[in-house]
């Protein structure tokens, strides 16, 4: 909320400047954003008048203008198009001062413009910061006294402050609570404007009635007949308006803001002849329609509450008045409503229309339900003072027992200390409370009851209470220390790896890690995933982040396509988070494991590897991955397809024969697709798996030499090398060591459709040497099971 | 007899002459092999007289040890010249840069977040992680925010459909551990959050580190001492700390805390308060006998103070240069 330091002023007068204020209340709890001063720092402008004004000989665009200040009469050469006869303006006289947007001053010197002389300058809005305007210089009004110092006139020796209220603190949504606030921080008195209960001229009043008094519990109207339209609202109530950001409309508008920011009491104000039979605050009916102010029209559903007469709705209840039965410069009689609605009837409903206004703001966060009978009071007087006219008695619908009960809390000196840790004397927590507007009884040792005035109704319970006594003594002036706790240990399984070990390996393998957004583009979610159809949010930000990830592989791809657009050749990626399985009716989300590499082997360098990256590079990688909780023969690795891999280099992970993972190349259509430089390996693996290791057992070692024999196979090139290792472990008995492979080999001397492949299998006996005989009994079982298996032959 | 000081200065200057380990071995079989000509003069030996044979041999033999050990040096020494020469040959420039793969590197987000839980793990607090695809009860209605509050305005949440939501802060996980642990309780929950609001210093996604401690008499100084430390020791800066009141619809207080890192103005870098006691009530702990305070912060404001990035947006663009910068 912006309002005008000098209308606070006006309340509350406490000896510190702007900043001060600005500081202290920043400082309870009422958040300043910015402090503005509401005019450029000028001197020695006046209100002038403008006697004559002929055209300039000698230039199309500009004027001649005889301009009087009070004393003497100037000829000041003008170029804005409302410079006229007659008009009272904005006089800088030679020798004024003017700022200008640079900082710098510039002083007004007498000057010929096109040959003729000018003693002076007639000044628009932005010239003198108080808009940006430069429409045309200043209108002021008919009445303005010529010759005062405009300073003076407009009161500019203010400023704006804009204050961001949170949410719980609508009572500070006017200049009285404002006022209130500061008063109780300063300790220093608040005088409120004046109302005094006008005196009815005239009978006539208008029925009410209360169809929903959960949602309206009050409603008070008023009729004020023969209004003058034509009137003018006052310069120091439309400047005031101007300085909290609101608009002068007309005075009957203008009167219903001007309280609403007093008094933080929204209203509304009917144009008498345009309502039949009476008024009814009823529920809207589903579908029913009204064309609110602004000239739009909203079709209404029935949670919505709305102000109608006997025949259809006129307005949206504490959001919005109605088009066709507003005050216009026809109106000659008008209603005056004043209504305390239920923040929750109020809440939500606004936004829900796309509708934002400064009722609905406050209603949403309520209104002194006590505050009516002041603010129509109020708003009558001031009324009556602009457009005259004759008001008739207030009345008032009320339904008691729907209105907010008034609280009284308990408050202990025992919680008190327990909250803040400190003792605040007994005489410290009275006077606070005091000053805030609070009813403080004790009401047993160490305990008061606190009686809440009906504008504090964020105040319910005793911790409310509590925060007001440390936000008013200050949170800086309360005490400082640390928790104290039991030294008990913290369980620590050694058997789990931490997600911390599992980034620091990949990062030592050359991997940055990424960061990418969550949500991605539903149809690049499909392409890298045909068996879940991924969550879209309801409200997505754009397109491009519109369904949540299945997989992190395309932010990971996405960021591939962003580096190598960047000339980044070489690219090792990865990411750890949460991907989200639409399963039948359940969400898996789970954490994984996802890397990315693609280009060189090694970065540039006098001795790398000049070789580009393979299937068998990232598969290095996740091994080493898989390794780190010690139980990597746990895992496998199975050729099978998946539609975001090339259907030749694609494996599934698997631990004791259950996939948690995928690997493989990236398929070469979308590397296409993405205009990507490929090839392109990805890995992505369930998290939980990588964690969940082991304990390391001691086997004990043999003091017996270990005995190898190398194989060189020959067999079809499609025979996976892991069933060759299945039947020579199966078949190379319990003393079988280690099989290795050291080579495998297509090309010359080996028929096409074949491979050559090379096997190193050790074995040791834990209490003998083994001999000759023994092994090569063993040998040839392996030799026999791979050729009726798979047709394997020794190579010669 | 002279001979054999003749004999023996001619083999120490064959010795001296000789420039391979073989021309060494030659002098030596020259004048100490079996026909050597010291050891020939030790056959001469048989022509002198009973009393002077053991003198002579003695001199015999003592040219013959000169002799070795000057051969022995000067094997020492060719030997060490080889050495010397070979290894000046296998000299290499070691300013080459090393083989191998190089170092990749952490997020500057999860430095950050490692950062701040090691502070928090080493006082006792364990981490807590929860979904992320969270329901309206735990991210709003247990945190005392029912549907109608207005502080929903403030939290602009991306919806599944009217009960599920990406959550907005991290406070579900406290939530949830509420609802299963009884206090003592100590947690930091760090993780994804979401709000509905993309420009240059909002992200649609960004990472929070939200803490809660419930235990009997935890006060507004532990609050406030807690925190103080915690941003001392995350700058490794004696940084001027401050106070605010604010206001979160699950602690009353409710307080915002700005830092001043010596050029007189303050930002803001957390969110926290003193347990509502309605919170407490939701998830079963009787808020008579507990007290507790949580807090949150946002990480890549953090990171953004910490290392001088100037952007939210790199976070999330993933770009190698900006990246390596933390590696």
């Amino acid at each position: 909320m912006k309002f005008s330091e000098n209308w606070l002023r006006e309340l509350v007068n406490p000896d510190i400047d702007t900043q001060g204020i600005a500081d202290q209340i920043t400082m309870a709890g009422l958040e300043v954003d910015e402090v503005l001063p509401v005019a450029g720092q000028f001197s020695g402008v006046v209100v002038g008048e403008i006697l004559t004004a002929e055209p300039h000989p000698n230039a199309d665009k500009l004027q001649v203008c005889q301009v009087a200040d009070g004393s003497e009469q100037f000829q000041v050469v003008c170029g804005a198009p409302n410079a006229r006869a007659g008009l009272k303006t904005a006089f800088a006289k030679v020798g004024a001062v003017l700022g200008s947007p640079d900082g710098k001053d510039f002083k007004i010197k007498k000057a010929k413009l096109r040959q003729v002389e000018s003693f002076g300058m007639l000044c628009a809005e932005d010239e003198l910061s108080i808009s940006e305007d430069h429409g045309g210089i200043m209108e002021l009004a008919a009445d303005a006294p010529v010759g005062t110092c405009l300073r003076e006139y407009l009161d500019l020796d203010d400023s704006v402050i804009d204050v961001d209220l949170t949410p719980n603190r609508g009572d500070c949504l006017s200049i009285a609570g404002l006022a209130r606030e500061v008063g109780v921080l300063n300790k220093a008195p608040v005088t409120y404007v004046d109302v005094e209960p006008v005196v009815p001229t005239i009978d006539d009043s208008f029925p009410v009635s209360l169809e929903d008094p959960e949602g309206c519990p009050r409603y008070l109207g008023r009729v004020i007949r023969n209004v003058d339209m034509s009137a003018k609202s006052p310069l120091w109530m439309v400047e005031k308006l101007r300085r909290c950001g609101v608009r002068s409309i007309d005075p009957v508008v203008d009167v219903t803001n001007y309280v609403l920011l007093e008094l933080g009491q929204p209203m509304h104000a009917f144009d008498l002849n345009k309502l039949n039979g009476g008024i009814v605050v009823r529920k809207a009916k589903q579908g029913e329609k009204v064309t609110l102010l602004d000239g739009n029209e909203a079709e209404l559903n029935d949670k919505t509450l709305v102000i109608a007469d006997s025949e259809k709705a006129v307005a949206m209840a504490g959001i919005f008045g109605g088009e066709e039965t507003g005050v216009t410069a026809e109106s000659k009689d008008i209603f005056l409503e004043c209504a305390y609605f239920n923040p929750i009837t109020i809440a939500g409903r606004a936004r829900s229309y796309g509708l934002h206004t400064d009722a609905s703001h406050r209603y949403e966060r309520g209104v002194d339900w006590q505050l009516q009978h002041r603010a129509t009071e109020r708003a009558t007087q001031l009324l009556l003072d602009i457009v005259g006219g004759e008001a008739g008695p207030v009345s008032e619908a009320v339904a008691e027992d729907s209105l907010p009960a008034s609280s009284t809390v308990t408050l202990r000196q025992s919680k008190v200390n327990q909250v803040l840790a400190f003792e605040m004397p007994a005489a410290e927590i009275e006077e606070i409370m005091t000053r805030l507007g609070m009813i403080i009884e004790r009401s047993g040792e160490g305990e008061w009851t606190v009686a809440v005035p009906s504008y504090r109704f964020d105040i319910s319970i005793e911790v409310d209470l509590i925060e007001e006594l440390a936000r008013v003594y200050g949170y800086n002036n309360l005490p400082v220390k640390v928790p104290t706790a039991e030294l008990n240990m913290i369980a620590h399984d050694e058997s789990k790896v931490t997600l911390k070990t599992v980034r620091s390996q990949l990062v030592g393998r050359g991997y940055q890690e990424a960061v990418t957004y969550s949500f991605i583009e539903k149809g690049l979610s499909a392409q890298f995933d045909d068996k879940h159809v991924a969550k879209a949010l309801a409200n997505p930000i754009s397109a491009e982040m519109a369904v949540m990830r299945t997989t992190i592989w395309p932010g990971l791809v996405k960021a591939l396509q962003y580096n190598q657009n960047r000339q980044q050749s070489r690219v090792r990626l990865f990411e750890t988070g949460q991907r989200f399985l639409p399963e039948g009716d359940q969400l898996i989300q789970e954490n994984v494991v996802a890397g990315l590499i693609c280009g060189p082997r090694q970065s540039e360098g006098w001795s790398a590897d000049a070789g580009t990256v393979d299937f068998y590079d990232l598969k290095g990688d996740v091994e080493s991955l898989l390794a780190l909780g010690g139980c990597a023969d746990q895992f496998s690795f199975a050729a099978e397809r998946h539609v975001a891999l090339h259907p030749g280099q694609s494996a599934a992970i698997l631990r004791n024969g259950e996939t948690v993972g995928y690997m493989g190349a990236l398929h070469p259509e979308l590397v296409k697709s993405m205009g990507l430089t490929g090839p392109v390996f990805l890995f992505e693996i369930v998290q939980s798996v990588l964690l969940d290791g082991q304990l390391p057992r001691f086997d004990s070692l043999s003091k017996f030499p270990e005995s190898r024999r190398d194989l060189a196979l020959l067999v079809d090139e499609s025979v996976a090398f892991e069933s060759i290792r299945a039947v020579a472990k199966k078949q190379g008995g319990e003393f079988l060591k280690a099989v290795t492979l050291f080579d495998v080999y297509q090309g010359k001397g080996v028929e096409p459709g074949q491979k050559s492949i090379a096997l190193g299998l050790t074995w040791q006996h834990p209490s003998r040497t083994l001999n000759d005989e023994e092994i090569n009994e063993v040998i040839d079982f392996v030799v026999s099971a791979l050729k009726n298996e798979y047709g394997a032959t020794l190579r010669e | 007899m002279e001979n054999i000081q003749t004999l023996l200065a001619e083999g120490k200057q064959a010795a001296e002459q000789a420039t391979s380990a073989q021309d060494l071995d030659q002098v030596r079989v020259q004048y100490l092999g079996k026909k050597g000509h010291l050891t020939q003069l030790l056959k001469g030996l048989g022509a002198l007289s009973a009393e002077e044979r053991p003198q002579a041999g003695a001199k015999i033999n003592e040219a013959k040890q000169a002799l070795q050990d000057v051969l022995n040096v000067r094997k020492a020494n060719l030997e060490s010249a080889a050495l010397e020469a070979k290894l000046a040959e296998e000299t290499i420039d070691v300013t080459l840069p090393g083989r191998g793969e190089s170092l990749g590197g952490l997020h500057p987000v999860t430095k950050t977040l490692q950062r701040i839980e090691e502070f928090f793990a080493r006082i006792g607090y364990s981490v807590a992680e929860g979904p992320e695809i969270e329901d309206d009860y735990h991210n709003f209605e247990a945190l005392n925010i029912p549907s109608h509050h207005p502080a929903r305005a403030m939290h602009d949440t991306f919806y599944f459909n009217a009960n599920t939501l990406l959550r907005t802060h991290t406070s579900g996980v406290q939530v949830r551990t509420m609802e299963s642990e009884k206090p003592p309780i100590r947690i930091i929950c760090p993780g994804r959050v979401y709000r509905c609001d993309y420009d240059q210093t909002h992200s649609p996604m960004f990472h929070q580190v939200e803490g809660l401690i419930v235990d009997k008499d935890i006060s507004f100084a532990d609050l406030k001492g807690t925190l103080e430390q915690f941003l001392r020791e995350f700058f490794e800066e004696d940084v001027k700390v401050r106070f605010r009141p604010s206001y979160f619809p699950f602690t009353e207080p409710s307080i915002e805390v700005d830092i001043d890192r010596g050029d007189g103005k303050w930002m803001e870098v957390l969110g926290c308060g003193i347990v509502h006691p309605k919170v407490f009530e939701y998830s079963g702990i009787d808020p008579e006998q507990y007290t507790g305070f949580a807090f949150g912060m946002g990480v890549e404001r953090l990171a953004m103070l910490r290392y001088g990035v100037n952007d939210l947006r790199l976070f999330f663009e993933n770009d190698l240069r900006f990246l390596g910068q933390f590696n």
